[in-house]
């Protein structure tokens, strides 16, 4: 176990190192680089808790070999919302304020899923975005409301956020 | 353990050569899943998802070449939207969409499970495998690709490098059965493909035996009972009605604990009778 | 002065208040204990047993203490007290001479990786000698014991009235209702902390604090002032964290070791680790009338509780005591049995017994609605309970049960549109198996009811604490917030009662007294009682400070702040006597369902497109929150009508994952209109009623009578599977 590797996270680039080389990108970033905003819900990608972009791709981080991921571009929830301590991204805010956070271990992945939707389908129909979340599973909720964020942020992304 | 990240099909070719024990690793939706539960030790990774020469999907010479890098999602598009619409629907049921981004159609081909979603579309397309190896390169026809329950013509130290689709002009369409709605393994599945050209029926059946299945009598059956046309076929209820009897013949369902074997079969037999009803409009 | 409405702050009760854990939530900020991390923590694995009943022979550690990096291997020798549970220690930490389920702890290890801990405990050897598991319930009855407290948790009768009178319309059939798991996202973790005490401090998902601190203390043989629990975020709970799981494992390793311990399941452990909702047998008989009138009512229900006994005592309980619905029966004879197999344990899921009866009871009255010719919802209200009216336990409804008015108010909601014609929103969806001309919709109603708060003269209080220093205003209480939002409702009652906008709600660890479980739909009336007596004491100090003049919080607490502990209690239960009969509850929640589904016959799937509730709230204190839990509920309760299933095959889980334990995903979530109703509950702090369960109880048989109507199949059990509906 004397592998380092880099990878480019978040714009970073975050060395690796002493790592078992059978880590998924999940465990690396958690583990490793101080990234524990992706969640493991099963360790399968049939929960979507762990959701990244990969080259702007939405992916399961825990289905990606951390080590082969080198020379891609892994963007997580901390790398996507606003840096300053509270601040927050209009989809973030969008499910806050309509209540779409319940237990919340669902919600990094789904904030996620949700980013890459707008910026694909600035105004997806109920349909496209019960789709675009369809990998993403959510026990508390019921997806009502989150159905509802998102209808919220489509409003307010592009709109000044503080 | 080690992990390389080759650059070229020559390069992975070589690297499993000298890896014996090296599997190849492409989206990680399958083999990641073992590796995270503990079932798969590792001794050595060649990535091969994102190798130039795998990656690109082109039209030519009446067929699709699909490289095996393709993922689910690039598959949902054109060119495979417009020539081959039966793998682009069964590429949208495909896991979720984090799982279509990174899944490819080399490693479905690989893992050659009975349920993989793309199989029976390019089992009814007539699809053909291209194989690399030490020994060059070869071309495997799917429906001699598949010899057991995950069990493939690969063999040691080979890759899936593409799969070759023939376009056929003609109704095709992809049916899958599942219990819920989105991220589901198929129950039983079925890929028809109408050729106007050659007047023929083909089919693909998923989950209903140790590798897909063909259905080749319920086919020749059907295409000898048709009414074809320049820009069409036709066939009446009855006929179709007994389609679905004969391809739910075909399959060789099992009892596990997604589904039993009866239902199975009824559900092909219902699947066979719209997918065809579909095609003759 | 009242204080009742809030409107004077902004986030008090009533308002849309949001919660404060929001934002850290929706950056990844939010601590879930599977977050945590120490400097040098190992990580903690158990090895379970693959067999549902064997005799251990031997266990051989050797191989995985040789392996680099392990730093404890222990077993059942290793625990001071090797009984644990819930109420009744009848569960061994550690297997000792036999196993009784599958997925059995019978080791656990610490190592410095988790892949090292995982390939340490497949080192172990364990020499099982297998026997036959006893899996059937029914035949677990009679059968030789297989734990020496014997097989039968609970064997429990309510007589009423006359047990063999019988109107003339007669229905009787057999309901089955399968395994479902609460399956909640975050996976079991917690890390524990050996302490310089010789203590250890626990910071662990958990629902229950001080449950799980006795326990631990217990097992590892300390003081319970020398084992600290906090609690670690949680990702949902739903009844599964009732119990203890890796706690005893990661306080004994870390004591062990010396060094922190972190545990953290895997999917497919966490299936096995934790307990499931009962799966269970339903007989019932009701009759009536010409006119519909409920004239007898008989059930004999079995449940499965599996090999440990976890809360089946009081599972049963519930399923007997509201075996028979919201309804007036004069009389009855019910029998509940909790049975204990070889299985895998059964305990606490939302609904507690109810949701098993429930989709028994309203498939009766469909079908005695049909057989009387009486419209099924008329049929309802005809024998809908009232205020004054007795229960199966001779109780009377003293409190808010407006049983008709959700009903009524149920039963008026608008229909759904028809389907847009779009292949995703047809049964079968994205699968293009239908067209719309083989589609089929379906309507069904439900109604359903259950106590809020435990039963049966059990002792019930939650304890708050209320400090204003400088003005600063902190609440503490141990109530574990899960996800259901109870932080915020702290905020919100001290804001209403103290007229102030900034409360900080302190973490909830065992440093304060008890606030009883997350479960029961308890924490509203006791916890959040608990924090409005708390604050009221406050306020009341504060006043006396202020002697008539306005209150200034800071100043008034500059030099010397307020501090209050408070207990809260509810009022007096009593025991059920041997005909089941007696004043054994605090208080009940009642719901009404309509769903629509639309169905394609031929391949037996399902699309559940709408579900209209209305439910009896008592009071809404923040109307976000109910409707997340509203919304919530009807995804569980459609979850097991159409699809959540664990599948046990002798004894064994085929399907612990969730490739084949299936769950809503947003493509399978009806829509959710829901009206609430208003009648506050005398003595419940701001007249709320809990509102987590009754939405998990009726939604489930309103989705399968829609399916029956859609279908014309029985649909006798749930979930429903395609096969159940295709001939």
């Amino acid at each position: 176990m004397t592998e380092m590797y880099v990878l480019r996270v978040n714009g970073e680039d975050r060395a690796v190192a002493d790592a078992w080389l059978g880590e998924s990108l999940l465990y690396v970033l958690r583990e490793r680089l101080g990234l524990p905003g992706a969640k493991a819900g099963c360790e399968q990608g049939e929960c979507g808790s762990c959701s990244v972009l990969l080259d702007g791709a939405l992916v399961c981080a825990c289905l990606v070999l951390a080590a082969a991921a080198v020379g891609c571009n892994v963007t997580t929830v901390e790398g996507l919302q606003p840096a300053e301590r509270g601040a927050a991204s209009a989809v973030q805010r969008a499910f806050v304020e309509t209540g779409a956070v319940q237990c919340g271990f669902c919600t990094p992945g789904l904030v996620m899923a949700v980013e890459a939707l707008l910026d694909r389908d600035p105004e997806p129909s109920d349909l496209a975005v019960r789709e675009a979340i369809s990998g993403n599973l959510c026990r508390c909720t019921g997806y009502g409301r989150i159905l509802e964020a998102v209808v919220v942020a489509a409003r307010t992304r592009g709109t000044v956020t503080t | 353990m080690t992990v390389i990240i080759p650059d070229s099909v020559d390069a992975a070719v070589r690297a499993l050569a000298e890896h014996p024990g090296a599997t190849a690793l492409a989206g990680g939706t399958d083999l990641m899943v073992e590796v995270n539960d503990g079932r798969r030790p590792l001794e050595s990774i060649v990535a091969v998802g994102r190798i130039p020469e795998l990656a690109g999907i082109r039209v030519a010479d009446g067929a699709l070449d699909i490289g095996a890098a393709a993922t689910f999602s690039r598959l949902e598009l054109d060119p495979v939207a417009q020539f081959a619409p039966a793998l682009a629907y069964a590429a949208r049921t495909v896991g979720s969409p984090q799982i279509r981004n990174a899944a490819t159609i080399g490693g479905n081909l690989a893992t050659a499970s009975p349920a993989g979603d793309s199989l029976p579309v390019l089992l009814a397309l007539g699809a053909s495998v291209a194989v690399a190896g030490t020994d060059g390169r070869r071309d495997v026809p799917v429906a001699d690709f598949f010899t057991g329950p995950k069990r493939s013509a690969l063999r040691a130290g080979e890759l899936v490098a593409g799969v070759r689709v023939p376009i056929r002009r003609g109704p095709q369409d992809y049916l899958k059965v599942g219990v819920r709605n989105a991220m589901v393994i198929a129950v039983a599945s079925l890929a028809i493909a109408v050729d106007l050209d050659a007047h023929t029926i083909s089919v693909g059946l998923g989950s209903v035996g140790p590798t897909p299945l063909a259905a080749r009598d319920a086919c020749a059956w059907a295409a000898a009972r048709a009414d074809w046309d320049d820009d069409a076929v036709a066939m009446s209820a009855d006929d179709i009605a007994r389609f679905g009897d004969r391809v739910a013949a075909a399959a060789q369902p099992i009892d596990d604990h997604r589904s039993t074997a009866r239902y199975r079969r009824s559900a092909v037999r219902v699947l066979a009778r719209r997918a065809l009803r579909r095609c003759v409009g | 002065m009242t204080l009742e409405t809030g409107t004077r702050v902004t986030g008090g009760i009533g308002q849309r208040a949001l919660r404060p854990d929001g934002i850290s939530k929706v950056r990844g900020e939010f601590a879930f204990a599977g977050d945590l991390w120490a400097e040098g923590m190992l990580w903690g694995q158990a090895l379970r047993s693959p067999h549902a009943a064997a005799r251990v022979r031997a266990v051989d550690i050797a191989p995985a203490l040789a392996i680099t990096g392990v730093h404890a291997v222990l077993t059942a020798d290793d625990v001071f007290v090797n009984r644990y549970g819930l109420e009744h220690r009848d569960q061994p930490v550690l297997a000792y001479d036999e196993v009784r389920y599958a997925g059995e702890p019978v080791a656990v290890v610490a190592a410095d990786h988790p892949e090292t801990a995982r390939r340490a405990c497949a080192a172990i050897a364990v020499d099982y000698e297998l026997t036959d598991p006893l899996v059937d319930p029914e035949a677990a009855i009679g059968a030789a014991p297989i734990h020496p407290d014997g097989n039968v948790f609970r064997d429990l009768v309510i007589r009423r009235g006359d047990v063999d009178a019988r109107g003339p319309v007669v229905v009787e059939g057999t309901y089955e209702i399968g395994m479902q798991d609460q399956a909640f996202m975050g996976p079991e973790a917690g890390l524990a902390v050996p302490a310089g005490d010789g203590g250890v401090d626990l910071i662990v998902s958990t629902q229950w604090l001080h449950n799980d601190r006795d326990q631990v203390a217990e097992c590892l043989g300390l003081a319970p002032e020398l084992v600290r629990l906090s609690l670690g975020g949680v990702g949902g709970a739903f009844g599964a964290r009732e119990d203890v799981s890796l706690h005893i494992h990661a306080c004994l390793l870390a004591v062990r070791t010396g060094r922190p311990v972190k545990i953290v399941y895997s999917r497919g452990e966490s299936f096995l680790g934790h307990v499931h909702r009962h799966p269970a047998r339903i007989w019932m008989r009701h009759s009536a009338t010409p006119r519909g009138d409920l004239v007898s009512f008989e059930a004999r229900i079995v449940l499965d509780g599996g090999a440990y006994r976890s809360s089946s005592y009081h599972v049963a309980a519930n399923a007997a005591c509201f075996a028979a619905g919201p309804y007036r029966v004069p009389n009855a004879y019910v029998r509940a049995i909790a049975v204990r197999t070889n299985n895998p344990p059964c305990g606490a899921m939302r609904g507690f017994g109810v949701v098993q009866a429930c989709f028994a009871h309203e498939a009766q009255m469909d079908r005695l609605a049909d057989a009387c010719g009486v419209d099924r919802v008329e049929l309802r209200l005809r024998n809908a309970l009232g205020p004054g009216d007795e229960l199966l336990t001779g109780q009377r409804i003293e409190g808010a049960l407006p049983v008709a008015d959700v009903i009524r108010a149920c039963a008026a909601m608008p229909l759904p549109e028809a389907a847009p014609d779009d292949m995703l929103a047809r049964p079968g969806g994205a699968g293009r198996t239908a067209e719309p001309a083989d589609v089929r919709r379906g309507t069904g109603f439900a109604v359903g009811f259950k106590n809020l708060m435990y039963a049966e003269g059990y002792m019930d209080g939650s304890v708050a604490h209320c400090r204003i220093d400088n003005g600063v205003v902190t609440v503490s209480c141990a109530a574990a917030e899960v996800g259901q939002g109870f932080v915020t409702l702290v905020q919100q009652i001290a804001r209403t009662i103290l007229e102030v906008d900034d409360v900080i709600v302190a973490p909830p660890d065992t440093s304060i007294g008890s606030a009883g479980s997350t479960s029961a739909s308890r924490q509203t009336m006791m916890s959040g009682g608990a924090v409005e007596k708390a604050c009221r004491a406050a306020r009341a100090e504060l006043e006396a400070r202020a002697g008539g003049d306005r209150l200034d919080v800071t100043m008034l607490t500059a030099t010397e702040p307020v501090d209050v502990t408070v207990q809260y209690d509810h009022r007096l239960t009593h025991p059920l006597d041997a005909d089941g009969q007696g004043d054994a509850h605090v208080s009940f929640a009642c719901a009404a369902h309509r769903a629509v589904v639309d169905v394609d016959p031929e391949l037996g799937l399902v699309r559940v497109v709408h579900l209209a509730t209305a439910q009896d709230v008592g009071r809404v204190l923040n109307p976000l929150q109910v409707t997340g839990q509203i919304e919530g509920g009807i995804a569980q309760g459609v979850g097991l009508a159409v699809m959540e299933e664990l599948i046990v095959e002798d004894g064994r889980v085929r399907n612990a994952s969730f490739t084949d334990y299936l769950i809503p995903t947003a493509l399978d979530a009806p829509t959710v209109d829901a009206v609430l109703i208003e009648e506050p509950e005398p003595g419940a702090p701001f007249g709320a009623k809990g509102v987590g369960e009754p939405p998990t109880i009726s939604s489930t048989p309103a989705v399968v009578a829609a399916i029956r109507a859609a279908t014309g199949a029985p649909c006798t059990r749930v979930p429903v599977r395609p096969r159940d509906l295709v001939t």
